[in-house]
């Protein structure tokens, strides 16, 4: 069974990594500035003890005031997860650091997020849309799309 | 497709999503409006030549007993098709039990499930590449419709939009005696059609 590895616990680690990094965190899950995001992905990445090598998902939200990026991580070796957050603020042109060159299998997560919430992840290699075709106008998942 | 040398990653050139785009957006704007049902074969009376009659009932014969239907099943209403196909329903009763991976050897399209504005210019196509004569099921709540899809941004409500339609199946799926009920239904059809009304 894959152990949920506390936010909480994770967050003062990487506080103590990247003073100023967290926003909140919670038993479930932390919630990244996100100008540390790519600090912060690689750390969990890279770190023995926490060896995140697996991204399970990505997802993004739209809570009106900020659209809001969820990344659940999970690390083969020691079975053990944890969920990511970041936000952006931004709504007429966000843009977040993308995590391809981490995980590869956020390429395709990240161009559906870009296609659907319009969130442009910077350093992506091929960011266009995917479900929707050229020339589509808007982004249908954004609570203000209608 | 290419290969991103940086990242070895295969990325397709921005001409090509562009040509698709435009390709969407051009036959979503001409498909604003559902295409007339085809109802030559209601006014019978008018345009038949007693000549032709049995030369008809022949062709017709023929041709409903052969109905070959091809591969454009976008969605799920395709399992029940599946289950039509398979021994318990089993369509060869019809002789249709063949069915063709090449348009060009279809008479009969089953339209399955729900379909995109990006799928449908797929379906436009495998179905100008059938030869005529050529016959649609629209097959269930979203052929008919759009279903409970068909507000959304990117579902063409209803088939009828991207070809004409012979006869409509409802169901969310339909069972497969549904199918079966309107695969009879396109049999009475073509039986009342005649050669002389053909094209009109």
């Amino acid at each position: 069974m894959t152990v949920a590895l506390s936010g909480k616990e994770i967050a003062d680690k990487l506080e103590q990594q990247f003073p100023g990094s967290i926003v909140e965190s919670s038993q479930d899950s932390l919630v990244v500035k996100s100008e540390f995001l790519s600090d912060v992905a690689s750390f969990l990445k890279d770190t023995p003890d926490l060896d995140f090598n697996y991204l399970v998902s990505i997802t993004a939200v739209d809570y009106y005031d900020y659209l809001e990026v969820v990344y659940r991580l999970t690390s083969m070796k020691h079975n053990h997860s944890l969920v990511v957050k970041t936000r952006c603020y931004e709504r007429v042109n966000p843009v977040l650091p993308s995590v391809v060159s981490l995980w590869r299998g956020a390429e395709l997560q990240e161009r559906e997020i870009y296609d659907l919430m319009g969130i442009s992840f910077d350093g992506h290699p091929n960011l266009k849309r995917l479900f929707l075709w050229h020339g589509f106008e808007g982004h249908p998942l954004r609570k203000d799309y209608w | 497709m290419e290969v991103d040398e940086s990242t070895g990653m295969y990325v397709s050139t921005t001409e090509l999503d562009i040509a698709e785009g435009k390709v969407i957006e051009a036959l979503k704007k001409r498909s604003q409006q559902p295409i007339p049902d085809p109802d030559s074969w209601l006014d019978e009376e008018l345009h038949r030549n007693i000549l032709l009659t049995s030369v008809d009932a022949i062709l017709n014969w023929a041709r409903r007993s052969s109905l070959w239907p091809v591969v454009c099943f976008p969605a799920c209403c395709a399992f029940e098709f599946i289950t039509t196909a398979a021994s318990r329903f089993d369509i060869s009763r019809f002789g249709m039990e063949i069915i063709r991976a090449s348009p060009r050897q279809a008479d009969l399209m089953i339209t399955a499930g729900t379909l995109t504005w990006k799928m449908a210019p797929q379906v436009r196509r495998i179905y100008d590449q059938m030869p005529e004569p050529k016959w649609v099921i629209a097959m269930g709540a979203c052929a008919i419709s759009g279903g409970i899809f068909r507000s959304s941004y990117n579902v063409v409500p209803g088939y009828s939009r991207i070809v004409p339609v012979d006869v409509y199946v409802p169901g969310c799926p339909p069972r497969p005696e549904a199918l079966l009920y309107g695969i009879r239904m396109l049999h009475h059809k073509i039986s009342k059609g005649s050669i002389a009304t053909e094209g009109k």
